[in-house]
């Protein structure tokens, strides 16, 4: 089954297109990353998939079920209900974590389930607890998001996404606000997931990690899919003009 | 009179006073967040017709909008306030023009919330009005406390104010034994009086301030 189907998304901004006609579909498991620079339309691909955007043209459907329409080659959203019920199957990490300020790292992540999933108190703080430890958090569940450092802050935000239970979680340039020595322990907790199958979409700058961590590749110039495929293929021998240039101001 | 004799008659008003202040502070809090999520709105309309509001209230003197609520029910329908009355109307003056600095207040506060935490709270399934009570609010009080403060100690000394409708609270009063004793003394002791109650406001505010700087 498909998780995330996209299809002939469009997108402009006052008039400037800023995504045409781009499909994506993620399965089950799947770990897509998505490069290209910037100004590519990436952010607005994830921001259309995560409903904080609306798209003009195209359609979305998580687990089948159609969030957008496409009528006639425009979008149509569902109702409210429906929409509810597709953000229940996603979670985004942001760029630069959007953290609640007021609450403790331990309310970061419980208040969510417990106010919107309306789940057992004593599940969700065990569920949350348990999420720190991995995230190698487990001593800072009372310190608030300014006590903490960029990395442990964006480690948070993914235990909150995660708390919710999504079946897909859009990461948008996850480590592009650290200090490279902090990016490290955030591509480890997503190597991480990646090995426990989260099926996961992820915007990065990081090349060698989508290479060794993603099924599927994708690379976005001026809001066209330019290129996409098998990671080793396109990152280490591009075939598209715009793809080679891309990446080879990475090396 | 004694100086004891007259600080003794003009804190009989005190109460007075405080009525007004705890009074315009209850109303005027809550209906200025409304007035500012209304200034805020995307109707056009009622955006526009909540400015006009804005600037009325805060382009004219207080003094005349509590003449204009105490008296203009009697130029609009011959209706003349009764002395009970006289409370009612200068909170509804105080309220309504307070609730128009305050709404400001909770604008710019709200504005200056960065839009990540509306998109936080909107992926994770809060409703509006739940992201507004439980993750927007909150910051925008911590924000705002520091103008707030400003406008509270105002408040402490507009409400003498009050003398304009000669409701009989502790200036007031003090008006009245300066006038019938021709001294200058209970003016002295109304500056002492709202000295002494903003530095209890400061101190409260203060207080209200450390206990939000658990976070930053
Ligand atoms: N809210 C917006 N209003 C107008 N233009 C926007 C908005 N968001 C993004 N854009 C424009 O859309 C284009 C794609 O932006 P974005 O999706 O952020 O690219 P990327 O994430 O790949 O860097 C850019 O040219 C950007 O200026
Ligand atoms: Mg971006």
């Amino acid at each position: 089954m498909n998780i995330l189907e996209i299809k002939h998304c469009r997108k402009s901004f006052d008039g400037v297109q800023v995504l045409s006609d781009i499909s994506l579909t993620v399965s089950e498991g799947q770990v897509v990353s998505i490069i290209g620079p910037s100004g590519s339309g990436k952010s607005t691909l994830l921001r259309c998939a995560t409903l904080l955007e609306t798209m003009d043209g195209g359609s979305l459907a998580y687990l089948g079920k159609f969030a957008v329409r496409d009528e006639g080659g425009k979008s149509v959203y569902a109702s409210h209900a429906e929409l509810k019920q597709a953000r229940a199957c996603f979670g985004l990490v942001f760029q630069n974590f959007n953290l609640f300020p007021h609450y403790t790292v331990l309310k970061n992540i419980t208040a969510a389930p417990l106010l919107i999933q309306k789940r057992e108190k004593a599940e969700v703080l065990q569920t949350a607890r348990d999420l720190l430890s991995k995230m190698g958090l487990a001593d800072r569940e009372d310190a608030y998001p300014y006590q903490l450092s960029g990395g442990q802050q964006q480690r948070v935000s993914i235990a909150r996404a995660l708390a919710m239970r999504p079946k897909i979680l859009f990461f948008d340039e996850p480590t592009s606000a650290l200090d490279p020595e902090l990016t490290g322990e955030i591509l480890k907790v997503i190597r991480a997931l990646a090995a426990e199958h989260m099926t996961m979409v992820i915007v990065t700058h990081e090349m060698a990690f989508a290479r060794d961590v993603s099924d599927h590749v994708i690379f976005m110039d001026g809001g066209v899919i330019v290129e996409q495929g098998n990671p080793k293929d396109i990152i280490n021998n591009p075939s598209h003009e715009r793809t080679i240039q891309f990446l080879s101001r990475f090396n | 009179m004694t100086l004891t004799g007259m600080i003794l008659k003009m804190s009989e008003g005190l109460g007075r006073t405080c009525a007004i202040f705890f009074l315009t502070l209850l109303f005027s809090l809550p209906l200025g967040l409304v007035v500012a999520l209304l200034r805020m709105s995307k109707n056009r309309v009622v955006q526009a017709v909540t400015k006009v509001y804005i600037s009325i209230l805060r382009g004219t003197p207080l003094m005349l909008q509590l003449i204009a609520v105490a008296y203009g029910p009697f130029y609009l329908f011959g209706y003349t306030l009764l002395v009970k009355q006289k409370l009612l109307a200068i909170i509804i003056a105080f309220a309504l023009n307070y609730a128009a600095y305050f709404a400001e207040i909770y604008r710019g506060g709200i504005e200056s919330m960065p839009v990540g935490q509306y998109e936080a709270a909107h992926v994770l399934g809060y409703s509006k009005g739940q992201t507004f009570m439980r993750i927007i609010l909150p910051q925008v009080v911590k924000r705002i406390l520091p103008s707030v403060t400003n406008e509270v100690i105002t408040l402490v000394k507009d409400t003498s104010m009050a003398f304009t409708l000669a409701y009989m609270e502790m200036f007031s009063i003090g008006k009245q034994i300066a006038n019938s004793q021709s001294s200058f003394m209970p003016f002295v002791i109304a500056g002492g009086f709202y000295y002494l109650m903003n530095s209890v406001v400061a101190f409260a505010m203060s207080r209200c301030e450390k206990a939000l700087g658990y976070y930053r």
